[in-house]
């Protein structure tokens, strides 16, 4: 009997056993109630390598059901390298309906960036983490780090932005800019631009951050107010496009990626793929609100 | 499907996978067998089933097969696997005592109970390129088994018993250091639980095992040359095998097989706390699967390092050693740069013009180069 599974190819539901995928979602509640707090967990090893979205699939792969419709982004779009691998993997391992449709998603897996499209309560924005430690720039050591999160003694943290603002005239953090969770844990919100943290704050969806190599989960809960820390005189603003547009639809609301053609011109393009097909297609995707995307002229 | 800058997609994957098999069978010869690979790759499979975290020869074979013999990807494939399967059991701990010694050598005593033992080791070996190897023939190999099997005394071989350990010598004469009841000696398993600092020994010790080779052999090679202050002495090499044992329902220990490992007890002369209080040895401890003594040696100093609180060298550092040795984890992160970056990249990069414009708008002639923070 033995000779007879030998070499066979099966796996559980989902890949990760049973046992494990009960843990990672009894670390995840431990996150959503402890909101930025980074809750250690096993971590098993994938088939896909560490660094490559391993923590996004851990927490994929424990809260995914067969009736989930699931999507994944890398830098904004679908069609990305990696965003295809992951895909794939998931796909193989549940048999679950993919889509490349933000709105019709139920699980969004990302790297990088958050849909430029709203998201809704019946969804969950999941991020793929390479570095949860917000304080790491300051602290190498996760030791003290832990400590000072538990004693939420984040100067060295503030000292460092002020230092930028003397050395440079500005927080010269671009992505995966720090945030404050619920007036207590600072955050790293993953190496999404400055341009979506206003999009986590009060975010009806649910928002779950794995760090596979790191081992650490942790959440953004539903209606869950996210500050960027920024100081009284100097404000946290986001990436500015200001001047410029998306050359196939005209579009100024939206993240936009630099593109060098051929005759060496430099033009835009909205980097959410998602989003521009369908301002291309001539619908009206109902866009995040928050007070940096409203001051943006249409 | 909209427009997407870094041109890659599922056809590209999976045109780039075909590619991969056909390079790896484009010239057509006869397919690698699996026991071949067992057999005569013996290091490889040792090297790893020892990163991989998990003992199967034959799945590693497969392994070595399938990454065309990068034994990185190798250990990947195995860990990956390993993830997937039950833990139903673990182990009582092996009794080294029992080893059926192939090979035990010591360093640090000329004569040692039942002598040394080279058993096979490649130390003695010169290392020139042996070209009758190119054209080794099945007659050649058999006539060889032939008159080597002929050598051996099968009534000897049977009174090969067991031997003691070379630690026991020191241990009787009152010379070794007692481990520190301080010492954190809890019981973690680091497949299931994400490491705390200070990490308990046994947490260290499984990391150490599952860690890069070549990884632990630059840390500890460092901490000899002079990053650091462990110079040890092989006190005892053994290499053999060993009988795994597990506890069943009933709490009765059954015999489940046997595996090979290479374990090394490196001794080091221990500084003392107080003033006047006698010199010690120190016992730096290193267990791996099959045959690999640099990494149990380098194990066994890098235990004895990480054991002193000295944090002036990254060998003393247990953050330092346990995260940078594992390999598989290095090697995804290291190689993850080549995947597209350009949301993050223009994220620095909207910052950095504007502080180049402050900059040349207060101080024309100064053209800084400014620091890019945290892109990942």
């Amino acid at each position: 009997m033995i000779e007879n599974k030998k070499y066979a190819q099966k796996h559980n539901f989902a890949f990760i056993d049973e046992a494990t995928k009960k843990e990672i979602r009894r670390k995840l509640l431990k996150a959503v109630a402890i909101p930025g707090y980074q809750v250690p967990y096993s971590s098993p090893e994938m088939p896909i390598a560490r660094g490559w979205g391993t923590g996004g699939l851990h927490v994929t792969l424990a809260v995914i059901g067969k009736d989930d419709i699931f999507k994944i982004i890398d830098q904004g779009s679908d069609a990305s390298v990696n965003a295809c691998n992951l895909r794939e993997f998931v796909h193989q391992m549940t048999g679950c309906q993919t889509t490349y449709d933000t709105a019709e998603a139920t699980l969004i897996q990302t790297r990088h960036r958050i849909t430029e499209e709203e998201l809704t309560e019946d969804q969950i924005f999941i991020y793929q983490v390479p570095q949860p430690e917000p304080l790491r720039s300051v602290e190498r050591y996760e030791y003290k780090t832990r400590q000072m999160h538990g004693e939420a003694d984040y100067a060295k943290m503030w000292v460092s932005l002020y230092e930028q603002i003397v050395r440079h005239g500005d927080i010269m953090l671009g992505a995966g800019y720090p945030v404050k969770v619920n007036h207590r844990y600072v955050m790293a919100p993953s190496p999404i631009p400055r341009w979506d943290v206003p999009n986590l704050n009060n975010s009806k969806a649910l928002h779950l951050f794995g760090a596979g190599r790191e081992k650490r989960l942790y959440a953004v809960p539903p209606y869950t107010v996210v500050e960027p820390l920024e100081f009284d005189d100097i404000k946290f603003h986001t990436e500015s496009f200001a001047g410029t547009e998306c050359y196939r639809t005209n579009y100024k609301k939206a993240f936009l990626d630099e593109l060098y053609f051929d005759d060496g011109s430099k033009h835009y393009i909205i980097n959410d793929s998602n989003f521009l097909d369908k301002l291309d297609a001539g619908q009206e995707p109902k866009q995040h609100e928050n007070i940096y995307i409203n001051q943006i002229e249409a | 499907m909209g427009y997407v800058a870094v041109k890659g997609g599922t056809d590209a994957i999976h045109n780039s996978q075909l590619l991969l098999e056909f390079y790896r069978l484009k010239d057509a010869t006869t397919p690698l067998d699996i026991q071949q690979i067992k057999a005569q790759l013996r290091m490889a499979i040792d090297k790893v089933m020892g990163e991989g975290g998990l003992y199967t020869p034959e799945y590693a074979a497969i392994a070595i097969k399938q990454a065309e013999g990068e034994v990185f990807e190798a250990a990947f494939i195995l860990r990956a696997f390993r993830a997937t399967l039950q833990r139903k059991y673990y182990s009582e701990a092996i009794n080294t005592r029992e080893m059926f010694v192939k090979r035990k050598i010591s360093a640090s005593f000329r004569e040692i109970p039942g002598g040394q033992v080279l058993g096979p080791t490649r130390d003695y070996t010169q290392r020139m390129l042996d070209t009758t190897k190119a054209t080794e023939t099945e007659e050649q190999m058999q006539e060889f088994l032939t008159e080597f099997l002929s050598g051996i005394d099968q009534d000897k071989l049977k009174s090969i018993g067991r031997y003691a350990k070379v630690i026991d010598l020191l241990k009787n004469e009152g010379l070794l250091q007692p481990a520190d009841p301080n010492e954190d000696r809890i019981l973690k398993d680091v497949t299931r639980e994400a490491i705390r600092f200070p990490a308990p020994r046994s947490a260290r010790l499984q990391m150490l095992c599952r860690a890069e080779t070549g990884g632990l052999m630059s840390l500890g090679y460092a901490s000899m040359r002079g990053f650091g202050s462990v110079h040890p002495t092989v006190g005892e090499l053994r290499y053999g095998s060993v009988p795994v044992r597990v506890k069943d329902a009933t709490g009765r220990e059954r015999y489940i097989g046997k595996i090979e490992v290479t374990e090394a007890e490196t001794i080091s002369s221990a500084k003392t706390k107080k003033k006047n209080a006698p010199p010690f040895y120190t016992i730096g401890y290193g267990l791996c699967f099959g045959q690999n003594d640099t990494k149990a040696i380098c194990m066994g100093i890098l235990d004895t390092a990480m054991r002193s609180p000295d944090t002036s060298s990254p060998a003393n550092d247990q953050e330092f050693i346990l995260y940078h040795t594992e390999g598989i984890e290095a090697m995804g992160f290291v190689n993850h740069l080549k995947l597209p970056h350009y949301v993050t990249f223009q994220a620095g990069l909207s910052n950095t013009r504007a502080a180049i414009d402050r900059s040349t708008a207060t101080a024309p002639k100064e053209a800084k180069q400014t620091e890019q923070l945290q892109s990942v």
